[in-house]
């Protein structure tokens, strides 16, 4: 199974950080994954211009090819001026219509006041669910506090992520048997 | 309608197009040559007249995968190579040519033909040509509709007086050679919505369809839309052909065609899109009331009368060929074709 982490900001530390510990633990749970993490401050990625994806080159290209490869995509997000940053949103833009179908993605976000925590609900959840994802409903919320030099220092959070890579995976398998069964009714 | 060359009291027309596409065989992994590639698209064209079939189209797209990149040069050896069928481009992408250059092509391949030339004129669904060519992404409407009139204006008039944005100045400039019958039939191509067939109504000319899947209705708004513009703009839409553009294969079985032409065009559209085409909607394409005509002769034949009725439209193309489908198939193809599904289509919608 292919997981791409994605850090959808370039601006600060608290989401990579977030991203990394993530990466971490599901090497560890799940040592024969194919995880990349991709975090978008180490590229340099165009603002679509509505192309298809196949078409851009560079690090667009392959940032947008390994997320279409992937089976797992898990998010992680700031929240800037009360949304999702344009970084992450011009990843999106990149992508084809139904990019997600039949993929699984879960969500992490980190803000920097608890007023934040709809945010996700409300303005990123439409934008995968349009995009055909399958969505883990529950995501981890973490805020300033739960963070010191580039460390999450709650093990509140820590367990929640934990939790969240389960469930990720837990609905990738299941999902991919309930396909796999599906499609070979077909007969086609 | 005769303007474009339609006699419709002989029925819907039958046609077959390729984008020729050149792609490995996905059962075998191998690739045929580019040469063969070619050959074998001009002999389907000449065995698709030996069974009646109306209509023959190839199209351009400059990226890797494909072949016919100079899609005129092999309609002019399709048109050699050929005597009754109507020959086009499906479709020349006008944005990124110059309408001189492309009316001369045409031209002449209708006088090689002997008036079987056409032209459908796209804007690319893809665009890595824009920079091949030298041209810029971001005047892509624009492009496409200064060079489309350009391009009507020459097939209206043999001395051109123009000048726009994306070519020099033409001064009383002749373009030659001019059709046999004096202008060529200029078709619009349109993708699926209604916003971009009424484009096509606007300019008062023809348009091809083009349906990848879904149900008739859907697309019947985009007819409607279309003759509805016409008529707006003063254009009588009962004297503009309409045709519909979409997959086509048949086997004995709906489901043997299915499975056949299945693995072809999920990792055809895989390389060139980068995504595949999903189960669940293909499987709904066997509905009778969905365009994508892939089944059984009689489901074929069934499929079509109904989107006759739908659409009221003069033409319909299928494409047969994508993602590599072995040559032996779609001789078998074009044989289901002559012997079943084309008799009874003319004899069901050919005016007595």
């Amino acid at each position: 199974m292919k997981i791409v982490a994605l850090s959808g900001s370039k601006v600060g530390s608290k989401t990579k950080t977030a991203m990394n510990y993530t990466v971490k633990s599901l090497k560890e749970k799940h040592p024969g994954a194919d995880v990349t993490l991709i975090d978008l401050a180490d590229y340099d990625i165009q603002f679509s211009d509505g192309r298809n994806y196949l078409e851009y080159e560079g690090d667009t290209n392959f940032v947008a090819q390994t997320i279409m490869e992937a089976d797992i995509i898990m998010i992680g997000t700031p929240i800037f001026q009360a949304s999702i940053p344009a970084t992450l949103k011009n990843i999106f833009d990149l992508l084809p219509i139904n990019a997600f179908q039949d993929k699984v993605v879960s969500i992490v976000v980190t803000a920097g006041s608890s007023k934040h925590y709809l945010i996700a609900e409300q303005q990123l959840k439409p934008i995968l669910a349009y995009m055909q994802a399958q969505i883990i409903q529950k995501y981890v919320f973490i805020e300033e506090k739960d963070f010191y030099r580039n460390e999450i220092t709650s093990d509140d959070v820590l367990f929640r992520i934990d939790r969240l890579i389960e469930d990720t995976i837990l609905l990738a398998e299941t999902y991919r048997k309930i396909r796999e069964e599906k499609e070979s009714a077909y007969g086609f | 309608m005769e303007k474009y060359r339609i006699d419709p009291s002989k029925g819907l027309e039958f046609g077959l197009y390729t984008l020729g596409d050149h792609i490995s065989d996905p059962h075998t992994g191998k690739r045929i040559s580019a040469e063969q590639r070619i050959h074998e698209i001009i002999e389907l064209a000449r065995l698709a007249e030996q069974a009646g079939i109306d209509f023959f189209s190839v199209g351009e797209s400059h990226q890797e995968y494909f072949t016919t990149q100079a899609h005129s040069v092999v309609l002019a050896a399709i048109a050699q190579a050929t005597s009754k069928i109507k020959i086009a481009s499906s479709s020349t992408i006008i944005s990124t040519l110059d309408p001189v250059r492309v009316y001369e092509d045409f031209g002449t391949i209708d006088l090689i033909s002997k008036g079987r030339a056409e032209i459908i004129a796209g804007r690319a669904s893809r665009v890595g040509l824009f920079d091949l060519l030298g041209y810029d992404l971001r005047d892509y409407e624009e492009l496409y509709e200064e060079k489309f009139e350009l391009l009507l204006e020459i097939n209206k008039n043999e001395v051109v007086n123009w000048s726009g944005q994306f070519r020099a100045p033409l001064n009383n400039a002749k373009v030659i050679p001019r059709p046999t019958e004096g202008s060529l039939p200029i078709w619009r191509a349109v993708g699926g919505a209604p916003a971009s067939a009424i484009k096509a109504g606007y300019a008062g000319v023809p348009m091809f369809l083009a349906m990848l899947g879904g149900p008739a209705t859907s697309f019947k708004r985009s007819i409607d839309a279309f003759r509805e513009a016409a008529s707006q703009s003063g254009y009588n839409p009962a004297e503009l052909p309409i045709s519909t553009a979409g997959f086509f294969y048949a086997a004995e079985t709906t489901q043997q065609a299915q499975q056949e032409y299945y693995p072809y065009i999920n990792e055809g559209m895989k390389l060139t899109n980068g995504r595949g085409y999903p189960k669940q909607h293909f499987a709904q394409g066997a509905d009778p009331r969905d365009v994508m005509n892939i089944g059984s002769p009689q489901q074929i034949i069934e499929k079509i009368l109904y989107q006759h009725e739908v659409f009221g439209h003069q033409r319909y193309i299928g494409q047969m060929d994508f993602g590599g489908v072995p040559f032996e198939k779609l001789k078998k193809n074009i044989e289901l074709i002559g012997t079943e599904i084309l008799p009874a289509i003319k004899k069901h919608t050919a005016k007595k």
